[in-house]
């Protein structure tokens, strides 16, 4: 089998938070807790869950924005984590993120032009050189040339999500982890935006990380797709398997919750009762357990193992 | 005779700002009935928080003002009343719930404090029964702990929980009509599924009128009799709720529809509207939506279409349905 482009072994962030009025007693948010996986050259692998289940502090795990607690990440099957700055300056370049909020991940005071040439000067790119690529990436992302000399508060959101991927695209990353794209755009703003990512995929050979939490659009993107809750990984599979026959009780809680935009359409719904635990005091066994409609007693006890149980295809539980 | 619970007509709420005036609701007509759910859906900046804010008559904190049309409930005009009359029917005859529990709900009061007070006021109950409903109305959204629930502030709640508490303040006092502005866009998939099957439940009980605002085709989809489509400060669209989906007839509502990729449906590219919703302060002339309307004509260019109804009960803004040639005489 072709090597990965990147791959996760085992990784841990743990976030210390202190305790009590003398903020001695250190204990821990486990937002990401021993999560395994790879993504292939050239695919999308799709991330959902709920807000906190630790999407985002993956994806900044793999752009080294944060250092890890344990476990190994592997590019192109070489291991990068654990390594310096200087060390993996070279490597960094091929990962490049585009973020949920375009309002604020855009530097207000900077024109179009110095925040797309940003990521081209830190790679020693000459004058002349990124201002034709200034010019080509705004017209690759659907922009033009003359907007190049505007301030960000002149855009829509949807124009500032474009000048987003346009930066991301500069130095021709081969990975872009992509925190919610199109979270923040209205309906007919964020079709514009995901068929321009697909365009892009297919023209420049990307492999995309999609982090969302809205279970149409990962499907719609991604060609494999993990769900994740309380920072593990519960259910992984390719597209179709997962949202025709997933497996995990939690994925089919999360699939039966989603509106269908389809008043003829009258569905079943698993309804789970309860909120979400804190990732800062996780329920004991498989922390699902407080919420499954499924859960026994050894669920309070063990911790389910991702196993495979086909082609692809892991799921978390006990009962699978 | 079906019974009509809230009629807006013509409403015209403007903003006056420094950069001119921002008709934020142009004209808007919506009728709820006894026992409906009518969905208000649009794009963001459309008005349909403006006009929700219009019925409840808080604009004051605001540079927005009523300057135009009319606003019933039960047949009664509400912009005749004094602010006094208007505080016994919020929060009594009609309830809203926001996006944001924080806007309803004080951080510094005590969740049973201020469901008591809410309660105390409208159903002039006293401390002891208030108590007693209050604790019964947490319960019954599905709160669990109902009982320390009453003695925490809103910051220690979740957001679902926080929204929970809303919905039981607003249904407290029995509302005969439920203004809800996107009440589960700030919540996760299963925490909205809750939320839902929950207002469904209390109309189903109750037979209360609702007004739903979102974004949200999904939810519009599930919970809603009957649909009123809006852009740039105007209604576009409406009609029953099946009518929509099946035989939208607005090509904003099309683009609307085919723009949300739909659970199940593997397509390779989506429906787009090209283009962005117009700035408020600079209209376009005629149709608003001609700037992105793939069959944009002449006369849309000059002049606004009307909302016609057919006699379906489906109504649409539009020259494609519309008699141009004596527009153009006129
Ligand atoms: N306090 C205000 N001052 C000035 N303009 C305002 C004010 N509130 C709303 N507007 C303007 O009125 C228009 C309609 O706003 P409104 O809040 O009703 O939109 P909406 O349809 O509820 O959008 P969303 O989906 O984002 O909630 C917008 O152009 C908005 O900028
Ligand atoms: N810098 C941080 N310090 C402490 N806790 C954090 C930090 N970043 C994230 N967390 C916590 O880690 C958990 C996972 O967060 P995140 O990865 O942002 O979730 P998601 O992206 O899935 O919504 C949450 O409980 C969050 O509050
Ligand atoms: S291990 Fe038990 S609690 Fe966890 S998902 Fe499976 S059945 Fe539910
Ligand atoms: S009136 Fe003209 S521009 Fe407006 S929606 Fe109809 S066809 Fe399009
Ligand atoms: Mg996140
Ligand atoms: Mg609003």
């Amino acid at each position: 089998m072709a090597t990965p482009l990147v791959e996760l072994k085992n990784i841990k962030k743990y976030f210390p938070v202190k305790k009590g009025v003398l903020g001695r007693k250190n204990s821990f948010v486990k937002a990401v807790d021993d999560v395994s996986f790879a993504i292939n050259k050239g695919e999308t692998l799709g991330l959902v869950g709920e807000s906190g289940c630790g999407k985002s502090t993956t994806g900044r795990l793999i752009m080294s924005l944060l250092e890890l607690t344990e476990g190994q990440i592997y590019f192109e099957g070489n291991q990068i984590s654990g390594l310096n700055d200087n060390q993996i300056r070279n490597t960094r370049k091929n990962f490049q993120m585009i973020f949920q909020d375009p309002y604020a991940s855009l530097n207000p005071r900077m024109k179009i032009r110095d925040i797309i040439n940003e990521p081209l000067i830190i790679h020693g790119f000459n004058k002349e050189e990124r201002m034709n690529r200034v010019t080509e990436l705004l017209e690759i992302v659907g922009l033009n040339a003359y907007h190049a000399d505007r301030y960000p508060h002149q855009f829509s959101g949807g124009q500032r999500q474009r000048i987003g991927i346009a930066r991301a695209l500069a130095i021709n990353p081969k990975l872009i982890i992509a925190d919610e794209p199109v979270s923040a755009l209205d309906v007919s703003i964020q079709s514009q935006i995901l068929n321009l990512l697909k365009d892009l995929q297919k023209s420049f050979n990307l492999t995309y990380l999609f982090i969302a939490h809205d279970l149409s659009v990962v499907e719609h993107i991604s060609d494999r797709v993990g769900v994740m809750y309380l920072g593990k990984i519960v259910e992984i599979a390719d597209k179709k398997t997962l949202y025709k026959n997933g497996q995990h009780p939690y994925t089919k809680a999360l699939l039966s919750a989603v509106p269908i935009p389809d008043p003829k359409l009258k569905r079943e719904r698993i309804i789970l009762s309860g909120d979400i635990p804190s990732p800062a005091n996780p329920p004991s066994g498989c922390t699902f357990h407080t919420r499954c409609p499924l859960a026994t007693d050894i669920c309070k006890e063990k911790v389910p193992k991702l196993r495979e149980i086909g082609e692809g295809h892991s799921v978390s539980c006990h009962l699978i | 005779m079906t019974e009509k619970m809230l009629e807006i007509e013509d409403l015209k709420t403007y903003f006056y700002g420094d950069e001119g005036v921002v008709k934020a609701v142009d004209g808007v007509t919506i009728t709820v009935n006894k026992g409906e759910t009518v969905g208000v859906v649009g794009e963001s900046g459309c008005g349909k928080s403006v006009t929700s804010l219009s019925v409840m008559r808080l604009l004051q904190d605001t540079p927005g003002e009523i300057v135009d049309g009319s606003i019933k409930f039960e047949g009664k005009s509400l912009l005749n009343l004094s602010e006094k009359e208007m505080r016994m029917i919020r929060g009594n005859d009609i309830a809203m719930i926001f996006q944001e529990p924080m806007t309803s709900l004080n951080p510094v009061y005590k969740i049973g404090k201020q469901l008591e007070e809410a309660i105390k006021l409208h159903l002039r109950y006293d401390k002891k029964k208030a108590r007693i409903h209050a604790v019964n109305m947490l319960n019954l959204v599905g709160l669990p702990r109902a009982n320390e629930v009453m003695n925490e502030y809103p910051h220690q709640l979740s957001g679902g929980m926080r929204q929970r508490v809303m919905i039981a303040m607003a249904m407290a006092c029995n509302p005969k009509l439920l203004i809800a502005d996107e009440p589960t866009t700030a919540l996760d998939v299963t925490i909205q599924a809750q939320i839902l099957e929950l207002m469904q439940q209390l109309r189903n009980e109750s037979n209360t009128s609702i007004m739903l605002i979102t974004h949200d085709l999904g939810v519009v989809a599930e919970m809603c009799d009957r649909v009123v489509v809006m852009y740039a400060g105007e209604v576009v669209e409406e009609s029953d709720v099946y009518t929509l989906f099946e035989n939208p007839k607005h090509p904003y509502t099309k683009g609307l529809i085919g723009s949300v990729p739909k659970l199940g449906q593997d397509v390779e590219k989506l429906d787009s509207i090209p283009g962005n919703v117009p700035i408020p302060t600079n209209m376009p002339s005629g149709c608003k939506f001609a700037p992105r309307c793939e069959f944009a004509m002449d006369i849309c260019w000059k002049k606004d279409p009307v909302l016609l109804e057919t006699n379906d009960k489906h109504a649409c803004r539009c020259w494609l349905y519309q008699d141009q040639e004596k527009a153009l005489e006129v």
